[in-house]
C-alpha cells in the first residue's frame, strides 16, 4: 500500500481477489452509487424548499407552528440509531449473531420512535391548518420531510427482513453484505436528517 | 473467516464509532443552543448552522461510513464528489435564478 502501484493495490487485504472483483464488494459499490443518486433527489427537494420558504400565501407560518421539542427528540433519536447500527456492524465483525440482531432491533425501535414522533407532528400541523395544499411553503415542507420519513419507514421494513434472514441463515457473506448495506443506508438517512433539521427547522425558527 | 473479512466492506472500531457519535452530538448541540437562546442573528448564524451541518456530514462520512479507509482506486469518493457537485449546482443554481428572476 505504501508503494501505491495502481493496478495491484486493490489485491491487498482479501484472500480471494485474483484479478476480478469480489461480487459482494461490487454490490456494495452499486448501492453506494444509488445513495448518491438519492442525494440528488433530496438536493432537488432542498432546492425547492429553499426557493419557496417564504411563500406562505398569508397562511400559517413555520415559526408559529413548529414545536422544537419533538423535532429535537427526533434528531437525537435518529443520531443514536445511526450509532447503534454501527454497533450492529461491529457485533457482526466479531461473529456475534445475537449482538448483531439485538443492535439491529434497537436501531429499528429507535427508527420506529422517530417515525411515530414525525407522524404525530404532521397530524398536529394539519389540525392547526397547515396541510400540504395550504401554501407553497407547506407543500415544499411536507414533500421534503415526508420523503425522508418514507425512506426511514422503508428502512425499517428492510431492517426487519434482514433480521429474519439472519435468524434463519446466520452470518454468511451474503447477509454480511446486506447488513453492511442497510447500515450504510441508515447512516445516509441520518446525514439527510441533519440538513433537514438545520435548514427546515432551525433556520425557520431562527 | 471473520478475521479475513475485517479489511474490507465493514471496517471500523468501537473507538471510531464512539468518537463519531460524540462529535455528532456536540455538532448538533452547538447550533441548537445558539438558536434556542437567540445568541446570533442573520448571516453569521446561518453560516454557523450550515457549517455545523457540513462538519457533521464529514464526521459521519469518516467515522460511520469509513470513507477514508477505502482502497485505491477511490471510486466511492469520486462518485460522492460528482454527486456533491450536482447537488450544489441544483441548489445554488435554483436559489440564484429564483432570487434574481422575480417578476415584480
Amino acid at each position: 500500500m505504501a508503494h501505491a502501484n495502481h493496478t495491484s493495490s486493490a489485491a491487498h487485504g482479501h484472500g480471494h481477489d485474483d484479478g476480478h472483483h469480489d461480487p459482494e464488494a461490487l454490490r456494495m459499490m452499486g448501492f453506494w452509487i444509488f445513495l448518491i443518486t438519492d442525494c440528488i433527489l433530496f438536493g432537488t427537494l432542498f432546492a425547492t424548499f429553499a426557493v419557496l420558504h417564504g411563500s406562505t400565501a398569508g397562511g400559517p407560518t413555520p415559526s408559529e407552528l413548529f414545536e422544537m421539542g419533538g423535532v429535537i427528540a427526533e434528531t437525537f433519536i435518529l443520531l443514536t440509531s445511526s450509532f447503534t447500527s454501527g454497533l450492529a456492524v461491529l457485533s457482526m465483525n466479531r461473529g456475534d449473531r445475537k449482538g448483531l440482531i439485538g443492535w439491529l432491533a434497537v436501531t429499528a425501535l429507535l427508527g420506529a420512535a422517530f417515525i411515530g414522533l414525525e407522524v404525530t407532528e404532521f397530524v398536529k400541523l394539519v389540525d392547526e391548518g397547515a396541510a400540504i395544499s395550504t401554501s407553497a411553503f407547506w407543500s415544499a415542507f411536507f414533500t421534503l420531510v415526508g420523503t425522508h420519513g418514507l425512506h426511514v419507514s422503508l428502512g425499517l421494513v428492510w431492517m426487519i427482513s434482514i433480521m429474519l434472514q439472519l435468524r434463519k441463515r446466520g452470518i454468511t457473506p451474503v447477509t454480511r453484505r446486506k447488513v453492511g448495506i442497510v447500515s450504510l443506508y441508515w447512516h445516509f438517512l441520518d446525514v439527510v436528517w441533519i440538513f433537514v433539521f438545520t435548514i427546515v427547522y432551525l433556520m425557520e425558527v431562527m | 473467516m471473520a478475521r479475513q473479512h475485517d479489511e474490507h466492506e465493514s471496517h471500523g472500531s468501537l473507538k471510531s464509532y464512539v468518537i463519531g457519535f460524540l462529535l455528532s452530538l456536540v455538532l448538533t448541540a452547538i447550533p441548537l443552543v445558539v438558536v434556542l437562546n437567540d445568541l446570533m442573528e442573520g448571516t453569521p448564524a446561518k453560516v454557523l448552522l450550515l457549517g455545523s451541518a457540513v462538519l457533521q456530514f464529514v464526521v459521519q462520512l469518516f467515522y460511520f461510513m469509513h470513507l477514508k479507509e477505502e482502497k485505491k482506486p477511490r471510486y466511492n469518493l469520486m462518485v460522492l464528489l460528482l454527486g456533491i457537485a450536482i447537488v450544489l449546482t441544483i441548489v445554488a443554481g435554483s436559489i440564484w435564478i429564483m432570487t434574481y428572476n422575480k417578476v415584480a
